[in-house]
């Protein structure tokens, strides 16, 4: 499964577009987690813990939204978009949603060898 | 007596997290925005850019989605200084910082992912923004950011 953030693929054409597909996760704050960033609320720097959370519920809702795409058939996820919403002061939403394709190489495509950019 | 402690108490804690916020938060955010400027001159190889469409004349293969997370924490003093700003209006110098250095943080571990798996350029770059744990009134939040864009191997054809 190819997940990609913009329109289009070089070297591929879109043959068939399945649909929207989602994922989303509702993480709510930690008790443990809290203490430690109402600590790190006096001095600054990077609640960690919180970190470690958005990279999960990132990875579970991309997870969630692939297994959709793999249901109708497709074989990549363009145009993917995260958006993030509070619902309420102790939880919040991570959404990621994209179109679920099938692709194709375009017709006499070959790969050239070049320098680098 | 007793109106002496509170008053220790009461005047006394602020102050002491007031100068602990001050101190330790800009040592802490120095050394951040340090170590950031070493990561990013290591990562020069990789382009970065938010454009939609790739050249013609360039041949890129191997698409891949990289993404990038930072939650920082404001400190004790920032929230004092924009709490007096509120009063008067203005710029809120501490803020400009907190959310520079997360912004900067998020972009930094986005292109590092994509540098780990050999890629040398990022494009349709977005960002994603929220607060958390900063709607109770006077109490001290942070910023979250997730930056994600398509990592691919570029070559120019030309």
């Amino acid at each position: 499964m190819i997940v990609v953030n913009t329109e289009y693929i070089p070297g591929m054409v879109v043959v068939d577009v399945k649909g929207l597909v989602q994922g989303n996760t509702v993480r709510a704050k930690h008790v443990g987690r809290d203490i430690a960033a109402g600590l790190k609320n006096i001095f600054g720097g990077e609640l960690r813990g919180y970190t470690e959370l958005l990279i999960e519920s990132r990875r579970e809702a991309v997870t969630r939204m692939i297994a959709q795409a793999q249901q109708l058939g497709a074989d990549a996820i363009l145009n993917v978009r995260f958006a993030t919403s509070s619902i309420t002061s102790g939880a919040a939403e991570l959404y990621v949603y994209g179109t679920a394709v099938s692709l194709a190489p375009v017709a006499g495509e070959q790969s050239i060898e070049a320098e680098p950019v | 007596m007793q109106d002496f402690f509170f008053l220790i108490f009461s005047v006394g804690i602020p102050i002491v997290l007031l100068m602990a916020g001050l101190v330790i938060g800009r040592f802490i955010e120095s050394s951040h925005f340090s170590r950031l400027a070493v990561r990013e001159a290591e990562l020069q190889d990789v382009l970065v850019a938010n454009i939609k469409r790739l050249p013609e004349n360039w041949d890129a293969g191997g698409a891949v989605l990289v993404t990038g997370e930072a939650v920082i924490a404001t400190d004790y003093f920032k929230v004092w200084v924009a709490g007096l700003r509120n009063l008067f209006g203005g710029r809120v110098r501490g803020y400009e910082t907190l959310v520079e250095r997360a912004r900067r943080e998020a972009i930094v571990r986005m292109t590092e992912q994509a540098q780990a798996q050999g890629c040398n350029l990022v494009w349709n770059v977005r960002l994603e923004t929220s607060t958390i744990g900063g709607q109770e009134k006077r109490k001290a939040g942070g910023v979250e950011v997730i930056a994600y864009g398509t990592a691919m191997v570029a070559t120019d054809t030309q």
